[in-house]
């Protein structure tokens, strides 16, 4: 177990590592930081003054290693637009996202794994074709596609929701709304398949000959082998908590992270596009982790898998 | 004679890990085996499962590599795994399979299998390779008709006809035969078994015929060698080995084959637990389920060594022929 | 299908046993729609040159912002008065060679570094998982945005950006195959008969995965489309004059009030697109590869 434990964790290490390789290659890629930085039309004198401050003069690798130290101790470097830290501007912005986010992985897993199930236990009936065509919906027609809708029926035609903003709690429903739809459809078909599985499983059918109640069958037998997979997709959605937001953030105005995302990249803004990257990766690396970790302790048969 | 094929003192060790918290801990599959192969005979390997003995199969082959010990080929050490080297010398050597549906691909046709190894080792111009694989196929009594067939269009005893036949097609001096046909019908095995036979008798291919069966064994072997947790425990020429076994675990082995026409007599059942090659006992491996077994068992692991005209074994109890067994 | 006979005791009400039959044989039904939609959808894209009533920039400013169902303009004007339907056309064609493009690079590139790692084990295969892990560790949307933000949007920039989407899953589907084919059966059996790597690989292994990685391919492609038209629609995928669907409703989001019909176009031709490859994916699961669920 500990070594199962060591394993994972070292590879979410490593995982970061090359998310900040990835940036810092990225970033030396796009040109050079001293022409970015002060422009086209500075005098050579200023260019290297510069480069010499910066440590730009230093081979690659010394500059790589002064970019992960720097990284690791918390120094993102400074928004060119606000001239602030960029660390705390992301910092700032990161409430307003789990605002919508939280709620939204709530309704998901609320609705959404009970569905799934639901239409499991009662295959091909009336129940059932619903829940997938509904599902199918959900995750076919896209987040942007869906919030306009909803922006249509709701702001436009009844008038009865703000269309943008997040001065109420009013202005809240419609971005959740968004959020959770296609999470809930994800999720309703990915537990029912599940559940399909497990329920063909030679276990359970004897569990249910030898005379348990159906009820009981479900619970401690059908249910917690179906969490397996279930996990997974559940822990990508708890990682994207931070990242899930940057299409309805962007319709609808919120000033959360995935607004101040695309309005970086718009601007090219590149300090805070790269702090909020590397915030989003950890977050998925750590969730992933919880996940693996978590899949170690449903399923003892992974652990020797992954010793192996 | 020189032997086309010889294992010295093979050694092959699977590092197991027991439990969550367990140290990995080698278990020795193959411990310090040494036999030879001449052309054109029939070597038998007996042994329960977990024996070693498919593990001994594909280390003669070079499949499986080994950990100490080596196995020379015409005289040739075995080229590394995967080496062109190695690749070259598969037409000479081939394995049949215990699961001939497993070892077929389910998206070709039987005659594009069967004429893998000839395309595989450029044996013939392509435009004989037609006749050939008809040829092969008549040979293992296969339909000409079924050269367009998939493999699960066939019979388990038809796929391992094919499978046969592909491991024929490039004249190979030797055939490793794990448990070919402990999967078919026990009606079919003996056609199988027959068939082998006649093709080992007309082409001069040397075989290693693996199986726990030993009435199948009794049927095709020269010469057999018995196995117990990775060792050989027994070696002598078929005749002999069923006619008057003298280690205490071949005795059981040999008692409890039927004979036509005669009763189980004599009937040696064996006792305690079957062999675990993970917990391996100290001295003679064979030890707790030994009838004779005495204190130097118990210490000791006994040498493979001659006992009489063309025979080995390895037990501290059985001497020799003259030793009087007071079972 | 154990499960079937078991539950068949508690499933009690067999009144609509008759309108499930009915649905089961309307099933095929849908998909045969969802085959025409996407043949349409891609004779649309081939054809876009011959099609296309108007010149996508053809401004027609006598009338801008037109109703759809007009005699010059089927499916209205947007605010500079071009023909919704043109665009469209050509929204469709952009977005799909973009999506097929992207698919095949990212299925290639996927199924050759799993193969990779099956064969050469070792480091090799500990760089192609750790990759993998980078990649699901990043939302694909995020490391999109921020190579646009480091490089500028381009089109050529885009498609490999795309390429990039859903590599891994190819990459381990290769893999975990490619191994679990090595390690016993038919793989086996031919490594054995002496074969190179390039046969095992090329003659056996991969059409027998093929079936799976189609799936994934079906499966890869809407996410594709979604990808491109969730990053145009921020206005950071394909830019202006150039057009895709995902670019036509971020702009029509602008006039969602006086002309919902610039964004309501392009976004029922996304849901059907999706729609299609999704119930004709499922159905393609189902008869090629029933080991899947």
């Amino acid at each position: 177990m500990i070594r199962f434990i060591a394993v994972r964790i070292l590879r979410a290490a490593i995982t970061i590592l090359a998310v900040v390789t990835f940036a810092f290659v990225v970033l030396r890629m796009s040109g050079d930081p001293a022409q970015v930085m002060l422009g086209p039309d500075t005098p050579q004198e200023s260019v290297d003054a510069f480069r010499r401050a910066w440590g730009l003069d230093q081979p690659l690798w010394i500059q790589y290693l002064a970019y992960i130290k720097s990284i690791f101790t918390g120094d993102f470097g400074v928004s060119m637009r606000d001239k602030a830290s960029a660390l705390d501007l992301v910092l700032q912005r990161v409430p307003a996202t789990l605002q919508l986010t939280v709620p939204a992985l709530f309704l998901k897993l609320m609705i959404g794994i009970p569905a799934g199930v639901y239409a499991a236990l009662h295959r091909q009936s009336f129940t059932d074709r619903g829940v997938i065509l509904l599902a199918v919906f959900g995750f076919t027609i896209p987040s942007f596609v869906m919030g306009l809708l909803l922006v249509l029926i709701f702001a436009v035609i009844l008038g009865v929701l703000p269309s943008g903003g997040q001065d109420t709690w009013m202005h809240g429903i419609l971005p959740t709304l968004t959020m959770s739809i296609g999470g809930i459809g994800i999720l309703a078909r990915f537990s029912r398949s599940a559940m399909i599985e497990v329920m063909g499983q030679p276990y359970i059918r004897t569990a249910s000959a030898k005379g348990l109640k159906w009820r009981d069958v479900v619970w401690s037998h059908a249910l917690p082998n179906a969490a397996v997979p279930i996990v997974t997709i559940v822990g990508f959605m708890v990682g994207s908590l931070i990242a899930g937001a940057v299409v309805v953030e962007s319709i609808f105005s919120w000033p959360g992270i995935g607004r101040l995302l695309v309005v970086s990249v718009s601007n090219r803004d590149l300090a805070v596009v790269q702090c909020i990257l590397l915030i989003i990766a950890a977050a998925m690396v750590v969730s992933n982790l919880a996940v693996d970790l978590l899949y170690g302790w449903l399923d003892p048969r992974l652990r020797s898998v992954a010793s192996h | 004679m020189t032997a086309l094929i010889e294992a010295s003192d093979l050694v092959r060790i699977y590092q197991i890990r027991r439990g969550l918290f367990g140290r990995p801990h080698p278990v020795r599959a193959v411990d310090e085996i040494s036999l030879a192969v001449n052309p054109g005979e029939t070597l038998g390997i007996v042994g329960e499962s977990g024996s070693g003995k498919s593990t001994l199969g594909r280390m003669l082959l070079g499949i499986d590599t080994a950990q100490g010990g080596e196995v020379r080929f015409e005289g040739k050490p075995m080229p590394p795994l995967r080496t062109p080297e190695w690749r070259a010398l598969r037409a000479k050597m081939q394995l049949i399979y215990q699961d001939p549906l497993a070892a077929l691909d389910r998206r070709l046709t039987i005659a594009a299998q069967v004429g893998e190894p000839l395309e595989i080792h450029k044996i013939i111009p392509k435009q004989h390779q037609a006749a050939r694989v008809a040829e092969l196929m008549a040979a293992v009594g296969l339909r000409p008709d079924q050269a367009e067939h998939y493999p699960h269009e066939l019979s388990g005893g038809q796929r391992q006809r094919a499978v046969i036949a592909r491991a024929l097609a490039a004249r190979p001096k030797l055939l490793v035969c794990d448990e070919p046909v402990s999967a078919l019908d026990v009606s079919i095995q003996a056609q199988v078994v027959n068939m082998l036979r006649d093709l080992q008798a007309e082409n001069g291919i040397a075989m290693v015929f693996i199986s726990h069966d030993l009435k199948v064994v009794r049927n095709i072997a020269d010469r057999v060698a018995v196995m117990y947790l990775g060792r050989i425990v027994e070696e002598a020429s078929s005749d002999v080995i069923f006619q008057s076994p003298q280690h205490p675990y071949t005795k059981a082995l040999v008692s409890s084959v039927p004979v036509p026409g005669k009763r189980l007599e004599g009937r040696v059942i064996l006792q305690g637990e079957p062999p675990n090659p993970a917990s391996r006992p100290p001295g003679c491996a064979f030890h707790p389920r030994c009838p004779l077994a005495r204190d130097i068992c118990r210490a000791l692991v006994p040498e493979l060594r001659q006992i009489g005209d063309g025979r080995t074994a390895a037990c501290h109890v059985v001497t020799g022929e003259t030793a009087a067994i007071a079972a | 299908m154990a499960s079937i006979d078991l539950s068949g005791t508690l499933r009690a009400p067999r009144w609509y046993a008759v309108f499930i039959t009915r649905l089961r044989r309307n099933l095929p039904f849908t998909v045969g729609l969802g085959i025409l939609w996407l043949f349409a959808m891609v004779a649309v894209a081939i054809f876009a040159d011959q099609i296309r009533p108007y010149n996508i920039t053809a401004m027609d400013l006598t009338s801008r912002l037109s109703h759809p169902g007009g005699s010059k303009h089927l499916l209205g004007t947007d605010e500079l008065g071009r023909d919704v339907l043109s665009r469209l056309i050509q929204s469709i064609r952009v977005s799909l060679v973009i999506a097929f493009g992207a698919t095949i690079i990212s299925a290639v590139f996927g199924t050759v570094l799993g193969f990779a790692a099956a064969q050469f084990r070792g480091f090799v295969e500990h760089l192609v998982l750790v990759l993998a892990d980078f990649q699901a560790a990043l939302p694909f949307l995020i490391m999109s945005l921020a190579v646009l933000a480091f490089f500028g949007s381009s089109m050529v920039l885009l498609v490999c950006l795309m390429g990039f989407y859903g590599w891994e899953r190819y990459a381990r589907i290769a893999r975990g195959l490619a191994i679990s084919a090595g390690a016993q059966g038919y793989a086996a059996s031919v490594v054995q008969l002496g074969a190179t790597p390039a046969r095992v690989y090329f003659r056996h292994i991969l059409p027998n995965v093929a079936s799976t990685l189609i799936v994934s391919m079906t499966l890869t492609f809407p996410e594709i489309i979604l990808m491109e038209s969730g990053l145009s629609f921020l206005g950071l995928g394909v830019q202006p004059p150039e057009t895709s669907l995902g670019n036509m409703v971020g702009f029509g989001r602008e006039y969602l009030t006086r002309a919902p019909w610039i964004m309501l176009a392009p976004s029922i031709v996304i849901m059907l697109t999706t729609l299609s490859i999704s119930i004709v994916g499922d159905w393609l699961r189902d008869r090629l590869d029933p080991t899947i669920s």
